[in-house]
């Protein structure tokens, strides 16, 4: 099959008018900048990038909500402003900051409208009904009103709107937003499932790096509406430079340890009884890093911390400037 | 009834268009119904205001006696017809008003995301049961004032009465849709459709032949509000209409709701297109 998204020279541009004296002067403020992207069926992408950088205007003119300026797009196939309908039927979109669910409604009564709106037959609807109910582990308050839920609650009865006629492609909009860590781990390893088990198509923007990590085989980065990064994740902090870090808790005081080959001291704690090493991957690797310092110190306990995406992303905007 | 009886007998069958709609709109009555003292209070509330409404007309007459050449009885008709339709459409349509609303909080953007026309969907989304009591006062008006009124019938009557207040009804939504698809690219665009909206539905409760002839040309045939009722009104009556309105223009209703709908629903697609994306 041909890619599920595709876009050439997407550009989106918002007129904004002057306040107060400059009511009549107009300025353009161009939110999504020639931006061409290809995403494969099956393929999870990370949409990321600061607040602003054009990732939800992206997503709007996806799903066919805002009329591009210029430039082309095609989701699943289809032009989103021509064929918004069809569309709709092959899309699913959770917005973290919007409610698709009936606010004074049972639970199970918006899955119930949701099915007559996508017309799924009864025994397609019953069947996938259950399906996210089970998975998405919604069983306890199917009966109760959307605005009496809790927001972990809520976030995945949303998400099991959204998925309820079975999309090709789902796009999730900050969809951890403001989730505790158990929520947030149910809703990764759900999308993780349903991946697996459909074949379905994922793009998500976050400013969570676990999403990204546990979710995305690609991640895209936006600055100012273009794209600054195409690539895996692995990649993406290559790309930065943005090494990982070695931790190590020494037996005492030590001093610092400086010198050891592609490796940068960034810290020490507790009179130098805890270091912080940063090392470049592709150059060294931890044992030899840890050879080094236990050369040195006698090593107690050690861990390894994953280079930040939002670190990571402000390097990348940084290296552009 | 048919589709119905064909689910029975297959029971797999997708659910037909307008089940959708059907079941938002049911389950929208259900949630007003289920908060009783409050309905039963929005029921009251509605109907004083369409009583006020009504007490504002008598307390002019009783001054004036005669204004635009009709009496009280007979301006009854105009206000009855008017009221019933705008609170028709109010009940059908009304909350298109939200639509400031919907666009700040970004509820609009759910809508696109489903596979129904936009605007039937927002029609659907809701509906103003509290309005049954006004429209209730604006019928029993137009029975008072057909009772107490001597009108010649004729079965061509009884179908210009019918006519009129169905194409009263398209009227009065067109003009909130038109003011719908105004909010799209005007900011506090409100405040400007209001005065439309509002003024339209006040306007039709009035005599005609008392405007200034720059209302006349704007709520007789811009925003043919005039149409609605009052022209009607001199031809139900056999009154001679003032200048500007010959009482055969009563037969001109549909033209009038043809127009008006025409006009909204352009604006509508104009609207959408200038859509800008609400909310974060």
């Amino acid at each position: 099959m041909d890619s599920v998204v595709e876009t050439h020279g997407l550009t989106r541009e918002f007129t904004r008018r002057g306040k107060g004296a400059k009511l009549l002067t107009r300025s353009a403020l161009r939110a999504v900048d020639d931006l061409s992207i290809t995403i494969a069926p099956g393929d999870s992408v990370g949409y990321i990038g600061a607040n602003g950088a054009g990732k939800s205007t992206t997503i709007k003119m996806l799903v066919g909500i805002l009329v591009p300026t210029s430039g082309t797009v095609r989701t699943c196939g289809l032009d989103p402003l021509k064929q918004r309908r069809e569309l709709a039927a092959r899309v699913g979109v959770v917005f973290g900051q919007r409610s698709q669910l009936w606010w004074d409604l049972p639970v199970r009564e918006s899955f119930e409208i949701l099915s007559a709106i996508h017309r799924l037959p009864p025994s397609r609807s019953r069947a996938r009904t259950d399906e996210l109910v089970d998975r998405l582990e919604l069983g306890e308050f199917l009966a109760t009103p959307v605005r009496q839920l809790s927001l972990g609650q809520r976030m995945r009865a949303e998400v099991a709107a959204a998925l309820l006629h079975q999309p090709q492609l789902v796009i999730l909009d900050e969809p951890t937003i403001g989730l505790d860590v158990l929520s947030k781990q149910r809703l990764r390893e759900f999308l993780i499932q349903e991946r697996a088990t459909h074949g379905t198509t994922l793009l998500l923007t976050t400013h969570d790096m676990g999403d990204i990590e546990r979710l995305c085989d690609r991640v895209l980065v936006v600055d100012h509406g273009r794209v600054v990064h195409d690539g895996d994740l692995d990649g993406l902090a290559r790309a930065a430079g943005a090494g990982r870090t070695l931790v190590v808790d020494l037996t005492g005081p030590t001093a610092d340890l400086g010198g050891i080959p592609h490796t940068a001291h960034l810290g020490s704690e507790v009179d130098g009884a805890r270091q912080r090493l940063g090392f470049d991957s592709e150059r060294t690797t931890a044992a030899a890093v840890l050879a080094a310092v236990s050369e040195r110190a006698e090593v107690r306990d050690l861990s390894i911390e994953e280079p930040d995406i939002e670190d990571v992303v402000r390097r990348i905007y940084h290296a552009r400037r | 009834m048919n589709r119905d009886r064909h689910h029975a007998t297959q029971p797999d069958q997708a659910p037909g268009h307008l089940a959708a709609y059907r079941a938002v709109l049911s389950s929208r009555m259900r949630a007003q119904r289920s908060y009783r003292s409050n309905f039963v209070i929005d029921l009251i509330s509605s109907g004083l205001v369409g009583l006020i409404e009504l007490a504002e007309v008598w307390l002019l007459f009783h001054q004036v006696g005669l204004l635009g050449g009709l009496t009280f009885e007979q301006v009854l008709l105009v206000f009855g017809i008017g009221d019933l339709c705008f609170s028709l459409a109010d009940l059908f349509v009304g909350h298109l008003d939200n639509i400031p609303t919907y666009i700040r909080k970004g509820t609009l953007d759910v809508f696109y995301l489903r596979p129904q026309p936009l605007l039937l969907q927002l029609m659907t989304s809701d509906i103003s049961l509290r309005r049954l009591t006004r429209a209730a006062i604006g019928l029993a008006s137009i029975v008072i004032a057909l009772s107490i009124n001597p009108i010649h019938w004729s079965p061509a009557k009884v179908a210009l009465l019918a006519l009129t207040i169905v194409c009263g009804l398209v009227t009065y939504a067109s003009l909130y849709v038109w003011a719908a698809g105004v909010q799209f690219f005007m900011v506090n665009g409100a405040e400007f459709t209001n005065a439309f909206v509002y003024g339209g539905r006040y306007a039709s409760t009035q005599p005609a032949a008392v405007w200034s002839a720059p209302l006349k040309v704007l709520f007789g045939f811009v925003f043919p509000v005039a149409l609605v009722a009052y022209v009607p009104t001199l031809r139900l009556l056999d009154l001679p209409g003032p200048a500007g309105f010959p009482t055969w223009l009563a037969w001109c209703t549909p033209l009038a709701a043809l127009w008006m709908a025409a006009f909204g629903l352009t604006m509508w697609r104009f609207g959408v297109r200038h859509y800008q994306g609400g909310g974060g």
